[in-house]
């Protein structure tokens, strides 16, 4: 295990941050910690990193137990939402000044900072300051000088979150593909279901300062622990008074075993997918299905279908 | 149309106030050509004059540099108890009357009080000599850098810091390299606005200097005790100086100002 966090608890004051928190994180993964805001993750992270201290519980980083170590002795690499960029400095400046501090000779230097400069393709801008960047450029900057030191696991607080939703779908498929060449163990915070899904292979969620489910996005989507990751991860409605993925309900014109008489009050097309909005004794249900069979079924406003969730959905019974 | 009559107002106010008595100054000083100037200020107790005054600035710019960084810091980036009292404490020097820091520092280091008495036993003379008057010119000058640099340093925030920190930077390389070059231009403002002060302080430098003439004399003492003794191309060449000195730091302040 690259990371073991355990038992970790944390107050702010007199409200809890972290409440008895355990994560383990296998070396060379890519892992999201994804919840809601003030759901503890960035708390975790900065507990990770170093930058906060727990109240009680441990932190253990390649094997070594770095709950009182300072950041400085850690080896990770952090990366902030805001970038935290040396003012400053150029863009050289900042991703040479971990190897600087170090006191690495001047041509090892060199050599290192052009290399991440290609790896992040700001080998063009290495003499601008971090002024002259865009945010895209600033985040890969700030990446770069974090992975400059080597570190054994690379911590992103919302790395994408400042950045605007074309340039955020880049840069996670770009870091994506970036893990898979460095292969150093990496966690990131996200409050985006979708891009935790994306690029992570583990996903732990996190609310009100305790770990809900730890998985892959298969599992944690498929298998949710309990109705709250259930409706976190992805679309959910009340079918019969189980929570279901609206894609996972089927709607026929007519009553098949265990279904449900519905009335259609909307159908929304949203291109390929199309959204129907029913009342089922008195409840709001909706399916999604695809334009195929919406246009098969050719429903309008009022007229009677029957709704019952296909064979192999995954349902909870809603709390 | 208002805005005539309130401008004539306003410069008619600066020039009675302003314009007037040093331009008087200034035409007084070189009625006679620059001759007399240069050779008022090249007479040795003038000369001394400088000496004790430049020596006096350096050293009270120095400690407040050292302290202001080390407040600003405190006072931003940490929470202890008694913080509260620290910020009120860095302000109390603006609200002090020069004379009665004076009065307080002979008190404390006269003579015949305690602590002065003690160190005046191991050999040390703090009042009616220069200890004592960078002493008092550190206390009116102390509030200066600090709220120069603890503005800025709250605008510069802690992340970069902490990027540092996690890049394997020490407490004092982070300092050196991120947290000064951050405050540089507000510590830049905080030191010449600290100089300027120190420069033309008078009040406490008359009380715990003794004005003791080729000795103890500042150029503002010089001024005074000059015109005293109706020596008035001294007084109005060594004030014309002091003039000079004070529209020089002004312009570095206007250079130094942090934009924002």
């Amino acid at each position: 295990m690259a990371i073991e966090v355990h038992g970790v608890n944390k107050s702010f004051g007199t409200t809890p941050v972290l409440r008895e928190v355990s994560v383990d994180i296998a070396s060379g993964s890519l892992t999201a910690l994804l919840g809601p805001s003030g759901g503890g993750k960035s708390t975790l992270l900065r507990v990770i990193a170093g930058l906060e201290q727990p109240d009680t519980g441990t932190v253990v980083i390649s094997g070594v137990d770095a709950t009182r170590l300072s950041p400085q002795r850690r080896n990770v690499g952090f990366v902030f939402q805001h970038y935290a960029a040396f003012k400053h400095m150029t863009v050289y400046g900042n991703v040479a000044f971990g190897l600087e501090v170090r006191k690495r000779p001047k041509a090892e230097v060199r050599k290192r900072v052009a290399e991440l400069l290609e790896l992040v393709h700001l080998e063009q801008l290495a003499d601008r300051y971090p002024a002259q960047l865009s945010g895209g450029q600033r985040q890969r900057m700030a990446l770069a000088r974090a992975l400059a030191v080597e570190p054994q696991v690379l911590l992103l607080d919302e790395p994408f979150g400042a950045l605007d939703a074309q340039v955020r779908k880049e840069l996670r498929t770009w870091l994506r593909r970036l893990h898979d060449e460095v292969h150093v163990t990496t966690v990131f915070v996200t409050h985006d279901q979708e891009e935790a899904m994306d690029v992570a292979d583990e996903i732990v969620v996190l609310a009100g300062g305790v770990v809900e489910q730890v998985g892959s996005p298969h599992e944690v989507y498929d298998n949710p622990a309990n109705p709250f990751v259930m409706s976190f991860l992805g679309p959910v409605t009340r079918l019969d008074g189980h929570l279901v993925r609206p894609h996972d309900i089927e709607v026929s014109a007519t009553e098949q075993p265990g279904s449900r008489a519905a009335t259609v009050v909307r159908v929304v097309r949203l291109g390929f997918e199309v959204r129907i909005e029913t009342r089922v004794d008195g409840e709001d249900v909706w399916a999604q299905v695809t334009r195929g069979s919406a246009e098969h079924l050719t429903l309008d406003p009022g007229d009677t279908v029957y709704l019952r969730p296909v064979s192999h959905a995954r349902t909870l019974a809603a709390a | 149309m208002a805005r005539y009559p309130l401008r004539a107002v306003a410069l008619l106010y600066l020039l009675f106030l302003l314009v007037l008595p040093v331009g008087l100054i200034a035409w007084r000083t070189f009625e006679h050509g620059l001759g007399p100037f240069v050779t008022a200020l090249r007479s040795p107790s003038a000369v001394h004059a400088f000496e004790v005054t430049l020596s006096v600035a350096v050293w009270a710019v120095v400690a407040n540099t050292v302290f202001g960084v080390g407040a600003a810091i405190l006072l931003v980036r940490h929470e202890f108890p008694g913080k509260r009292i620290l910020g009120a404490l860095v302000d109390l020097p603006l609200a002090v009357s020069p004379v009665v820091v004076g009065l307080a520092l002979i008190l404390i280091y006269g003579r015949f009080a305690p602590v002065g008495g003690w160190l005046e036993r191991h050999g040390v003379q703090i009042i009616f000599s220069l200890p004592g008057m960078v002493l008092a010119t550190v206390f009116v000058s102390l509030p200066l850098v600090v709220r120069a640099v603890v503005p800025v340093l709250e605008e510069l925030g802690q992340e970069q810091e902490q990027a540092a920190h996690t890049l394997g930077a020490s407490r004092w390389q982070t300092f050196r390299r991120i947290t000064i070059p951050g405050i540089k231009s507000a510590l830049g403002y905080g030191v010449v606005l600290c100089l300027a002060r120190a420069l033309g302080e008078y009040g406490a430098l008359a009380v715990v200097s003794g004005r003791l003439v080729g000795q103890t004399q500042t150029l503002t003492l010089f001024v005074e005790e000059r015109f005293q003794n109706f020596d008035q191309p001294a007084a109005f060449a060594a004030a014309t100086a002091l003039a000079l000195i004070a529209v020089l730091t002004l312009l570095l302040t206007r250079f130094l100002r942090p934009k924002d």
